[in-house]
């Protein structure tokens, strides 16, 4: 055999060299593709934290918004401007400095909504789970009866119940939370059914009984044993979730029932870039949009990956 | 050349994975003759499937057949490309799964999926192939064939299934039959009747089979010659007689220790001590040693091939004649 | 047979019935409808009529059964935007919205099943991972997007096809209005229902794709090939066939998406149909139409889940035969 040392005569690695030589880093390091795509992903994150800093314009200060610089094409074209390295919107925003700031907004309700959706997936599903009987089946026709309702059109009647309930501009200040709201509570199917599943394999086992009979109430000890046996699935459900609730955020945005002009995130940018595409102002919508796609192809990519990787099966 | 029905010469199946290779098979040699039952044992992960998944040529990506050779009737097939290999296979070589009740696809009926296998083979019409379909369901004693032909496998019972799974294997008349584990995943009432039935059809069709199995008693009853496998190395070979009655390489002998045996009430079954060493950590010198009860030095230096003793071969210096004159 | 459709039938009512509840009950919450059949200066006395003589007074009990009846019978009373019944702003509207749906669903499905196949039996090729990787460059650019682009690309630079509406239209006996046999509505359906059909397809693709590498790695199709059967009769006419049978359950599921997702298309490309009144629906809080929408597009899914269980039914005969024989 080629191997011939003794795992016990050798000295135990240090942690660092462990997990650069763990199985999934292993796998991480051999993808060029998924390197690129946490490079990119990480590097559109830190722009979009810092905007305040990295941005040459801020977009939402109407002091420094001059309408004379409106519509000017990017810097390096005939007609561009200096000032603007991506062109400027129909009010004379900076594209660049808008991206950025949208992008926070994109990232944010997107963050935001996979948190709620994975608390309230992993809660349900480990209510239902454990409960079982009633409990479970209501819950899991609730979900069976979601699933078969597209998200967007989840999202859009969430949005339009919250426009009956709060007036206007209520609405409008409001707007983060709704968006959130929305997206948060159509998308918690996936966790819950995962997380079921795993608190179903559990619920039988002895050392639930035990705590029970040391006088632990028996959610607190499953949640400390069925979370950690569901953290793969639940990462990788929660990276092409983000990525999908950007989508979502952005879809609703361009439909003009999510992040108002004066706001705007990347999808309300290609909204509005979108009335002059005739006119032949392309800056306006590509920009954000060619944005939006490098966010959401890396991020989906970071998921994808993720999701062969704990893949036993694939190997 | 050689006259047997197949011959596998030095084999070697390899598996690369990141950390190097992995040598799973190791230099293994035996053959088969025309009609003979050459039993094949071995702990799990000995590399008794690898074998004989290697002679059928479907050894499973990464793993490669990375030396020796496997020659049917004289003519090497282990380096066929695809299309002539499967052409081999069913015709010449017939397989037998494990767990029958994965074996059958769920969404066709069991007459046709063995005329498929017929028409592929032979150049029977529709109307032929059927009836011989039929036949070999009679043959495996599946009662109303006629009937059961239209039927999907859900409706058949596990023993039942195994049933049509070996006239699948058998229903082209071919000359060797790898059958891997055939009754490991039946209810033991069944195991038998299902062994009996692929000894009596093979006998009468003349067909080899070779059964791989980590049942000892099954060897016992059904094999001509059985081949006894440790970590992916012959360790003995040779007539079943001798073999189960006088088992020469320990861990035979162990093997044989751990059968319960009728009339031998008094007698505590042994137990081989430790367990059989990972692919990536076979020691040095003979894979059993750190198991051995009889291991001396040179068992930790040197790996001992084949030696023939009383018409078996053994790999255990025990055996080897510079070690008995020491 | 008809117990396992029997049992569907009751599961979809109870699929209706909870989205019945919930559009009525976004009338209870959300807007007071006399308020937007009267106007301000209407006494209270005479709004207090109204509201008796409507109904609106009853046990919610009652009203809920009411709503359900109505419903029942296409009633949804009058948009408040429009003024008009909602079902007839439905109705007009419908023909649209499913020819699109449709048509991007033979689009989507016509092209995934190759595809999916393909890089499932050759998932090692570069041209399988090329295929791959392409396919979630798809699903990454949202549907609007590429509505944007293939305007831009076809509409306004190259001038090739239309970039709104729906061409020219005939109108069949029964009302039915169809784009699809005038030259101009055929070019006005290209763009949108391939940009509504390529989300789905990349989606169906991936499935096809993951299901082909599930059933490849089964034990009937290792002992299909150790048979000898040709790559063709492995490949094709047992995995293909195994894999189809999940395919079918979400591939209905996903042309009910496609019905709900023309929302998006349809505002970008302008198409008359009831995805665009919905949307304007949600702006102006029209909640007779918002609801109607609701009620119809459930019954769209009901119909067309109904529809895969029956074509499940007939694929997978573990479902179709009884039990009879070989027990043990």
């Amino acid at each position: 055999m080629t191997d011939t040392t003794s795992p016990k005569a050798a000295t135990r690695p240090s942690l660092l060299y462990r997990i650069w030589d763990h199985e999934l880093c292993y796998s991480f390091r051999k993808s060029h593709l998924t390197v690129g795509a946490a490079v990119v992903t990480l590097i559109l994150i830190l722009a979009a934290v810092f905007a305040n800093i990295i941005a040459p314009h801020n977009p939402f200060d109407t002091a420094s918004i001059d309408l004379m610089d409106s519509e000017l094409p990017p810097a390096w074209t005939v007609d561009g401007d200096q000032r603007f390295l991506l062109g400027t919107d129909n009010l004379g925003r900076d594209i660049y400095s808008t991206i950025l700031y949208g992008m926070r907004i994109s990232l944010l309700v997107g963050f935001a909504s996979v948190i709620l959706s994975a608390v309230i997936g992993i809660a349900a599903g480990l209510i239902a789970g454990y409960v079982g009987g009633k409990v479970d089946a209501v819950i899991m026709r609730i979900a069976d009866i979601q699933l078969s309702f597209p998200t967007i059109l989840i999202a859009l009647l969430i949005d339009g119940i919250s426009r009956g309930i709060l007036d206007r501009e209520l609405h409008d200040a409001m707007i983060i939370p709704v968006l959130v709201l929305s997206i948060g509570i159509s998308n918690w199917v996936q966790y819950a059914r995962t997380v079921r599943g795993s608190t179903l394999v559990e619920r039988n086992k002895e050392y639930v009984q035990a705590a029970r009979v040391i006088g632990l109430h028996p959610i607190l000890i499953m949640i400390r044993h069925v979370l950690p046996n569901v953290m793969g699935p639940v990462l990788v459900i929660a990276t092409l979730g983000l990525a999908f609730a950007i989508l979502t955020e952005a879809t609703l945005s361009f439909l003009g029932v999510g992040m108002p002009p004066t706001q705007p995130s990347l999808g309300t940018l290609i909204r509005i870039g979108n009335d002059y595409l005739f006119s032949g102002l392309w800056w306006i919508s590509i920009f954000p949009g060619a944005t939006l796609a490098i966010l959401v192809l890396a991020v989906n990519l970071l998921g994808d990956w993720l999701r062969d990787a704990l893949n036993p099966k694939l190997r | 050349m050689s006259n047997h029905l197949l011959e596998v010469r030095n084999l070697r199946i390899e598996f690369p994975t990141r950390k190097g290779i992995l040598t799973a098979i190791d230099d293994v040699s035996f053959h088969i003759d025309e009609g003979e039952v050459l039993g094949v044992v071995g702990e799990s992960g000995a590399g008794k499937s690898l074998t004989g998944a290697a002679i059928i040529g479907l050894l499973e990506p990464p793993g490669r057949v990375a030396g020796g050779e496997i020659l049917l009737e004289g003519r090497r097939i282990d380096n066929l490309p695809y299309e002539e290999m499967r052409r081999i296979r069913g015709r010449q070589i017939g397989a037998i799964f494990q767990d029958p009740l994965t074996s059958l696809n769920p969404l066709y009926t069991v007459g046709r999926q063995l005329t498929e296998t017929i028409m592929t083979h032979t150049d029977m019409t529709p109307t032929k192939a059927r009836e011989r379909a039929i036949e070999m369901l009679t043959q495996v004693g599946i009662p109303a064939p006629e009937r059961r032909v239209d039927q999907y496998p859900h409706q058949f019972s596990g023993g039942m299934r195994q049933r049509v799974v070996i006239a699948l294997a058998l229903c082209v008349n071919p000359r060797l039959v790898v059958a891997d584990e055939p009754t490991t995943a039946l209810d033991v009432s069944i195991q038998a009747q299902i062994i009996a039935l692929l000894k009596k059809l093979c006998r009468e069709h003349g067909t080899a089979v070779m059964l791989v199995t980590h049942d000892m008693g099954v060897i016992a009853e059904t094999a001509d010659r059985v081949a006894v496998m440790y970590a992916g190395r012959i360790a003995e070979i040779g007539p079943v007689k001798q073999v189960v009655k006088q088992a020469k390489h320990p861990y035979t002998e162990g093997l044989m220790g751990s059968i319960p045996m009728i009339g031998h009430t008094d007698e505590k079954l042994r137990q081989i001590e430790g367990s059989m060493p990972r692919l990536t950590n076979i020691p040095t010198g003979c894979a059993f040693n750190p198991r051995c009860p009889k291991a001396f030095d040179r068992c930790f230096r040197e790996r001992p091939d084949t030696i023939p003793v009383d018409g078996t071969e053994v790999a255990c210096w025990l055996f080897d004649k510079e070690t008995a004159n020491v | 047979m008809a117990a396992f459709i029997l049992r569907r039938l009751a599961q979809s009512i109870l699929v209706m019935l909870v989205v019945s509840l919930v559009a009525f009950y976004m009338f209870q919450f959300l807007g007071d409808p006399i308020n937007q059949m009267v106007g301000i200066d209407t006494p209270l006395a005479e709004r207090e009529a109204l509201r008796e003589r409507l109904g609106l007074n009853d046990p919610m009990i009652i009203r809920f059964g009411k709503f359900v009846l109505n419903a029942a019978q296409l009633d949804f009373g009058l948009s408040y935007q429009h003024k008009q019944p909602v079902v007839d702003l439905l109705m007009e509207r419908m023909p649209a919205t499913i020819e699109l749906s449709f048509v991007s669903a033979i689009i989507a499905f016509f092209l995934a099943l190759p595809a999916g196949v393909y890089t499932g039996l050759y998932r090692n090729r570069w041209s399988s991972k090329a295929l791959l990787t392409l396919s979630l460059v798809g699903i990454s650019i949202p549907t609007f997007l590429i509505g944007i682009l293939f305007i831009y690309l076809f509409a306004v630079i190259l001038g090739w096809l239309p970039s709104f509406g729906r061409g020219e239209v005939i109108t069949l006996p029964g009302g039915w209005t169809t784009g699809l046999l005038t030259v101009s509505g055929l070019k006005a359906i290209i763009l949108p229902a391939t940009t509504l059909g390529l989300f789905t397809l990349t989606l169906i693709m991936r499935l096809i794709r993951a299901e082909m590498l599930e059933v490849l790695r089964t034990d009937y199709i290792k002992f299909a090939r150790a048979r000898g059967l040709t790559n063709r009769a492995v490949n094709f006419g047992h995995a293909l066939k195994n894999t189809l049978v999940p395919v079918i359950t979400v591939t209905g599921l996903l042309l009910g998406n496609l019905i709900a997702f023309a929302i998006i298309t349809e505002s970008v490309f302008q198409w008359p149909g009831m995805g665009r009144l919905f949307l304007q629906a949600i702006q102006e809080v029209d909640l007779p139409v918002m609801s109607a929408y609701l009620v119809m597009i459930s019954f769209l899914f009901v119909v067309i889940n109904l529809i895969v269980d029956i074509l499940y039914y007939v694929v997978d005969p573990r479902l179709r035969v009884e039990k009879s024989g070989g027990g043990h």
